[in-house]
């Protein structure tokens, strides 16, 4: 349980800077832009309190926004997910209740679990998220469209984390 | 007074949610305008510095394209020296070349430090600032064509707001028949922009050049934009022409501001008289 805190703390450095230094960076057709740092709150302890889980999301929106130039917009769309995690957790929680000292991983509750879990906290921070950026209706399905894409694309590198990095 | 601390310490999630959103959200709408990109003043140096390391890097790969650009832009340039002209009229002494001439713009070369196009307001970040004499809305361009406006300083970086920014307009020209329209960048394309209010009179064809104005006391004249990929008309007596925008976003690295030494005379002389 004394690991959790470094270990956190160095995976929430890995993230933000692989994000601002390699995944901004990657522009496929001008569309597609994969936003992984969001794994953060995804593995997360089961027990992390509702105002922390919160609060890292926003410290961890706003560092991306200081490199990408977009005050709060990342900040905004942490946060939400971060509101929705309790909850999908909830929903998905199996018949006992999930065991102590166990992580949200593939490795714990198999790659069904983790793929809903975290499909669907990816979806809503990006439909947030890009929303957000547009900020208007005319451009609906384009948007959509970006959204759908970029999601895959974030999904397919935090599902791929799971077998190469977390492994356990 | 218990019931209300009550039914904040049995919401504090979701209050603490509207509280997060509330700040995030206000800091999304209050810099929403390019102007206000001077929040980023404290944060620009630092997150300048790392991304002067990153670029440094990604430049060493594109130096065998940018070398053969730069060689084409010198051989052009050295076409269009005084010397390579020779003088047409018979030399008379009232005529002393030098003092005709006096120097409007000054040119300071800069390397781009971070840059995007995926965004809906895409920033660019140079690595010359206030030292080096750049002052907020001096122009950007490369050798391809028009880069964008410079929004905010610090003494040793700028941010830049491209093209490929909604909030950015420039006053724009037709090459070969002078008419005047107002580009921007619709957010959907890293390649290409629209060009707005030219009358529908105005002959078009595919292909033509689209070049700066100089209406605006930023730009100086002639600079290229791009070309006409399609065009219609929308909305009655106006075309919305689609433009291939000649710069490639994509892979910017040496970029010029420019510094229009007459600017402030300019602007000064239209306070003066009313001019909005």
């Amino acid at each position: 349980m004394i690991k959790v805190l470094p270990r956190n703390i160095l995976r929430i450095l890995i993230l933000v800077l692989f994000q601002v230094f390699v995944l901004n960076n990657i522009q496929f057709s001008g569309f597609v832009n994969p936003y992984m740092y969001i794994l953060f709150i995804l593995l997360l302890p089961f027990e992390t309190p509702g105002w922390l889980l919160l609060s890292l999301g926003f410290v961890l929106g706003l560092s991306i926004d200081l490199f990408a130039n977009t005050p709060g917009l990342h900040a905004s769309a942490t946060v939400f997910m971060a509101f929705l995690r309790p909850m999908i957790l909830d929903y998905f929680a199996p018949r006992d209740g999930y065991v102590p000292g166990t992580f949200p991983r593939v490795f714990y509750y198999g790659f069904g679990w983790f793929f809903q879990y975290a499909a669907i906290l990816v979806l809503a921070h990006h439909f947030f998220l890009f929303y957000l950026e547009i900020f208007r209706l005319s451009d609906f399905f384009i948007t959509f469209r970006r959204v759908i894409f970029s999601s895959i694309f974030t999904l397919f590198l935090v599902m791929i984390s799971q077998y190469f990095i977390y492994r356990r | 007074m218990r019931n209300l601390i009550r039914f904040i310490l049995n919401n504090h999630f979701f209050i603490l949610f509207l509280f997060f959103e509330i700040v995030a959200l206000t800091l999304v709408f209050q810099n929403n305008n390019y102007q206000k990109a001077f929040v980023f003043n404290i944060s620009r140096n630092i997150s300048g510095y790392i991304n002067t390391r990153i670029f440094s890097f990604r430049q060493y790969l594109d130096l065998h394209e940018t070398n053969q650009k730069l060689v084409e832009e010198n051989i052009r340039l050295r076409k269009d020296l005084i010397s390579s002209y020779k003088l047409n009229i018979r030399p008379s002494a009232n005529v002393e070349f030098d003092a005709a001439w006096v120097r409007q713009y000054d040119f300071i070369p800069a390397k781009v430090i971070s840059n995007s196009v995926n965004k809906q307001s895409n920033f660019i970040s140079i690595d010359k600032g206030t030292r080096h004499g750049i002052r907020p809305d001096m122009a950007v361009i490369t050798y391809e064509g028009v880069v964008g406006i410079v929004s905010g300083v610090s003494e040793n970086f700028s941010t830049v707001i491209p093209v490929l920014n909604r909030d950015l307009r420039i006053s724009s020209r037709l090459k070969n028949t002078g008419y005047f329209g107002s580009l921007h960048w619709d957010g959907k394309d890293p390649g290409r922009a629209l060009l707005q209010d030219l009358p529908h009179h105005v002959n078009l064809n595919a292909g033509d050049t689209i070049t700066t104005s100089g209406y605006s006391a930023i730009f100086p004249e002639g600079i290229m934009i791009g070309t006409i990929a399609a065009f219609e008309i929308t909305g009655g007596n106006f075309y919305t022409v689609i433009v291939d925008l000649s710069t490639n976003f994509r892979r910017l690295s040496h970029v010029y501001v420019i510094d229009n030494l007459f600017r402030d005379e300019l602007l000064e002389l239209e306070k003066t008289t009313g001019y909005d």
